[in-house]
């Protein structure tokens, strides 16, 4: 599929919506974000996206992720 | 446990690992990460339980609790804590898992408030799914022998009835019960949830817990570091009491002094 440059998708991040470019891997979003991916985990579309596949896996229109981390708790 | 000199010989296994303390300490509602972080060092537990949230994506370099608590010196026990169906857990310990690793869970599925007491049906599906996914699972659940040998037989590697309702600090509110779920466990019960002081932590290891988990008796405490260093003791203090085995109550006096040999 061709795409003009600057081309961007909506998706929605921890309930947030956001534009990233258009064909940009998780890593990429990771990076742009300043995330250690080290420390954190992601669910797209209710799916975990094991880390090992981050570089693989390119944002759709639409995705809803999740991105956590371990806090306090009980 | 006969001939036992010293508690340095006493430990406990869960789901194949040994562990010497037995404390289980949560590291939310402290002050800061450094509180958290002295207070977990002076309750001597080896075991942390930790929540799983969304990063704050404003602020991706705040300081994380894994530069504090290390889960090099710690075991982290991830939990579900704010889960109110079986879905919502076992997506929150996936997550979990793809973090850090780790398939050692806590699974608690709570009702809603103002008691959050454990919802069984809600936590039975939730076990059933994670065990199915190769979870091991430690089971936050309510004071009832039929629940706690059901999850057991399930293949929950520990069963952890509630003393009293999360942060209330009302201690072992129904300890014949949790006596009664000990007695035919077969995998390790611990008191989670309800204890408020050291007093009631001994009183839960006195029953016969192989261990207990608290959060909020020591992070609401005045001194929360020196809360700590009380709960350890009264922990070690509770376990060397039950394998001591307690002298039997009487209703009437039993001198202790001898009678013979009284001036007259």
């Amino acid at each position: 599929m061709l795409r003009a440059m600057g081309e961007t998708i909506q998706i929605a991040i921890n309930g947030e919506g956001r534009s990233v470019g258009a064909g940009a891997t998780v890593a990429a979003l990771l990076a742009e974000l300043g995330l250690d991916t080290r420390k954190v985990a992601v669910e797209r579309n209710e799916e975990i996206v094991p880390r090992s596949t981050y570089a693989a896996q390119a944002l759709a229109e639409g995705d809803r992720l999740e991105i956590v981390h371990f806090i306090g708790g009980g | 446990m006969d001939g036992m000199q010293n508690s340095t010989d006493d430990t406990w296994e869960v789901a194949g690992r040994r562990f010497r303390s037995r404390l289980i300490v949560g590291t939310g509602r402290y002050k800061d990460l450094e509180e958290t972080a002295a207070a977990i060092q002076a309750s001597g537990t080896e075991i942390v339980t930790v929540a799983v949230r969304r990063v704050n994506l404003s602020d991706p370099k705040a300081p994380m609790l894994q530069d504090y608590v290390s889960p090099k010196d710690y075991t982290y026990l991830p939990n579900t804590a704010g889960c109110h169906t079986a879905s919502e857990a076992v997506r929150t310990l996936r997550l979990a898992r793809e973090a850090g690793g780790w398939n050692l869970v806590k699974l608690e599925v709570l009702g809603p408030p103002p008691f959050l007491y454990p919802d069984m049906p809600g936590t039975f599906e939730a076990a059933e799914a994670l065990i199915k996914d190769g979870f091991e699972v430690m089971v936050y659940c309510a004071d009832d022998p039929l629940a706690a040998k059901r999850l057991e037989e399930m293949g929950c590697v520990a069963v952890m009835p509630l003393g009293a309702p999360i942060g209330s600090g009302l201690g072992v509110v129904n300890p014949y019960m949790i006596g009664n779920i000990i007695e035919q466990a077969k995998v390790p019960v611990l008191v989670d949830a309800g204890v408020g002081t050291a007093s009631d932590a001994t009183y839960a290891m006195e029953l016969g817990c192989d261990a207990v988990l608290l959060n909020s008796a020591i992070a609401h405490a005045r001194n929360p570091v020196v809360m700590a260093r009380a709960m350890k003791a009264a922990v070690e203090a509770g376990r060397l009491a039950h394998l001591a085995g307690r002298m039997p109550r009487r209703v009437a006096a039993d001198p202790s002094s001898p009678l013979a040999g009284l001036i007259r």
